[in-house]
């Protein structure tokens, strides 16, 4: 663990910061470390996210049969070993915008990175009826692998039909008396995976009642029984019960990030470029269950980190070279916006050397490849190659794009004062 | 942390004098094994007010059921034998929501 209260408030801000230590946030960080970025890692409390609370994991790949709490540790361990920044801290504020994000937590520490991918995840969703909320750790769960125990021998239901409800209903028979699916849809219609659905079926523990809603959940203290409305017949009835152990999908964690400028559904999950997880924000990622997307697994998780990790580095990569070629050198810069799919643009490349020589070497040139560094035309207006951008000191000053015919000439007139203005 | 059990609950919890806050926890509770390490450090900051106890409730089910202990991980929090406040569940017992119990409590 990295002790903040020690580092040098003027220490250098990180490479890569990753809010969340779920499959995600954490595969981010094993491929930041790995590509040499300095990279921090900010979980707000248990390592594994949603799935250190999953009992049984049979599809991540490689690993047959195991659990989520032990894969998670592997992951953790790995990430460990390669050296990450990992503090456990909640991010409260965020401020995305600028060059440098600025990551303000709980206890009041600010850190500041030069990229960061969000992979906060998500949490499971309320049923939101009558008797939830006081009902909650009285026999009301989200969690089979944390309550499961106290169910021995008794008998519960589960609200859902999803992956998660159908295989956590699994996970219940080795505990309880029985457990009796409530599912929304008709008889013999529910969301999980076909696998699942079947191994569901064969057990015998298994109960359904199909077509139907909880309407509130009702005890003195702990739970004693659940009012079902059939959602055909609107028919009401009162069923006892134990446990309600509610798995009707998720929430993303993502209220940190209102009024942060990152673009969210109206769900709230973060609406990422699926190929590069790019958000709408310059630097900013965002990988895992929190983003807009089709399937929420651990593999996919992973994925999504390993890219965001992978387009972080593109991107400080791209800066870098930005502020080197671009911004910061003392004389007047020719950025030429080029591609090498367009021959006029080979043509500029060449013109511009030209032209440079025969001002006495006055400007510096900067080659952009357009098709790489999409982003960066994006921020500077460039809609078409070739274009040339003149920089000043940083700023952009003067810009030509489409006819090139007087190319020689535009940086001829440009010559004598730019130059003096440079030095 | 003292570790308390169905034999040893009456004494240590119910018939103490003062304030005492009981951490409800198991073995295959990542929250509450997540949380430890936190309600230590607090155990350590208000021990000379505040007595700490800890029930693994699959050693002791029935001890759990009967202070209606249904979900992990659970704070209860006593004074002089009285339960006077209650934190139930993972989103619940946060260390923040802990920690101000127990000023409540000392």
């Amino acid at each position: 663990m990295a002790d903040l209260h020690n580092q040098n408030p003027a220490a250098a801000p990180y490479d890569l910061i990753v809010i969340g230590g779920g499959p995600a946030g954490m595969t981010a960080a094993i491929y930041g470390a790995r590509a040499k970025m300095r990279t921090l890692l900010i979980e707000k409390a248990k390592h594994g996210g949603q799935a250190a609370t999953t009992e049984e994991v049979e599809n991540w790949p490689g690993s047959g049969k195991t659990t989520g709490p032990e894969l998670m540790q592997q992951f953790r361990k790995h990430v460990e070993h390669l050296g990450v920044d990992m503090i456990k801290e909640d991010v409260v504020r965020v401020d995305l915008q600028g060059e440098i994000k600025v990551i303000e937590t709980r206890k009041g520490n600010r850190l500041e990175g030069r990229a960061v991918i969000v992979a906060p995840g998500a949490h499971p969703r309320t049923l939101g009826v009558k008797g939830e909320g006081p009902l909650r750790g009285k026999g009301v769960s989200y969690c089979a692998t944390c309550d499961a125990d106290f169910f021995t021998e008794l008998d519960v239901v589960v609200v859902g039909s999803g992956d998660a409800a159908v295989e956590e209903a699994i996970y219940l028979t080795k505990f309880c008396e029985s457990v009796t699916m409530i599912v929304l849809h008709p008889e013999g219609t529910m969301d999980a995976n076909r696998a699942s659905q079947e191994r569901a079926y064969a057990n015998p523990k298994i109960k359904y009642v199909w077509q139907s809603v909880i309407e509130e959940i009702k005890g003195d203290g702990i739970v004693e029984s659940v009012v079902l409305k059939h959602l055909g017949t609107g028919e009401r009835s009162e069923m006892p019960t134990n446990g309600v152990f509610v798995f009707i999908g998720t929430v993303p964690n993502t209220e940190f990030l209102q009024g942060s400028g990152l673009a969210l559904n109206p769900q709230g999950y973060i609406v990422a470029d699926p190929e590069t997880m790019a958000t709408n924000l310059d630097g900013v990622f965002a990988a895992g269950d929190v983003r807009v997307k089709w399937l929420r697994q651990i593999v996919t998780a992973a994925s999504d980190g390993a890219i965001a990790a992978c387009a972080a580095e593109k991107y400080l990569a791209e800066e870098e070279h930005l502020r080197h070629e671009v911004l910061e050198p003392k004389e007047p810069v020719l950025a030429v916006f080029w591609s090498p799919a367009s021959r006029q643009s080979l043509d500029v490349l060449a013109w511009a050397e030209q032209a440079n020589t025969a001002a006495g070497g006055c400007f510096k040139l900067a080659r952009i490849d357009l098709y790489k560094s999409g982003r960066l035309a994006q921020r500077y207006g460039v809609r078409q190659v070739p274009s040339v951008l003149l920089f000043i000191h940083g700023e952009v000053v003067d810009r030509l794009e489409g006819n090139f015919d007087d190319f020689t000439h535009w940086i001829t007139e440009r010559t004598v004062c730019d130059c003096q203005v440079g030095r | 942390m003292l570790e308390v059990n169905k034999e040893t609950f009456e004494a240590e919890v119910l018939k103490a004098a003062g304030a005492v806050a009981v951490d409800w926890w198991s073995p295959q509770c990542e929250p509450c094994k997540e949380l430890l390490p936190e309600v230590e450090a607090m155990a350590a900051k208000y021990g000379a007010a505040i007595k700490f106890c800890k029930v693994n409730v699959i050693e002791n089910r029935r001890l759990a059921l009967g202070n209606k202990v249904l979900g992990l991980p659970t704070f209860l929090f006593f004074k002089d034998g009285q339960k006077v406040a209650e934190l139930a569940g993972p989103e619940a017992c946060t260390p923040e929501a802990i920690e101000a119990e127990l000023k409540k409590l000392a």
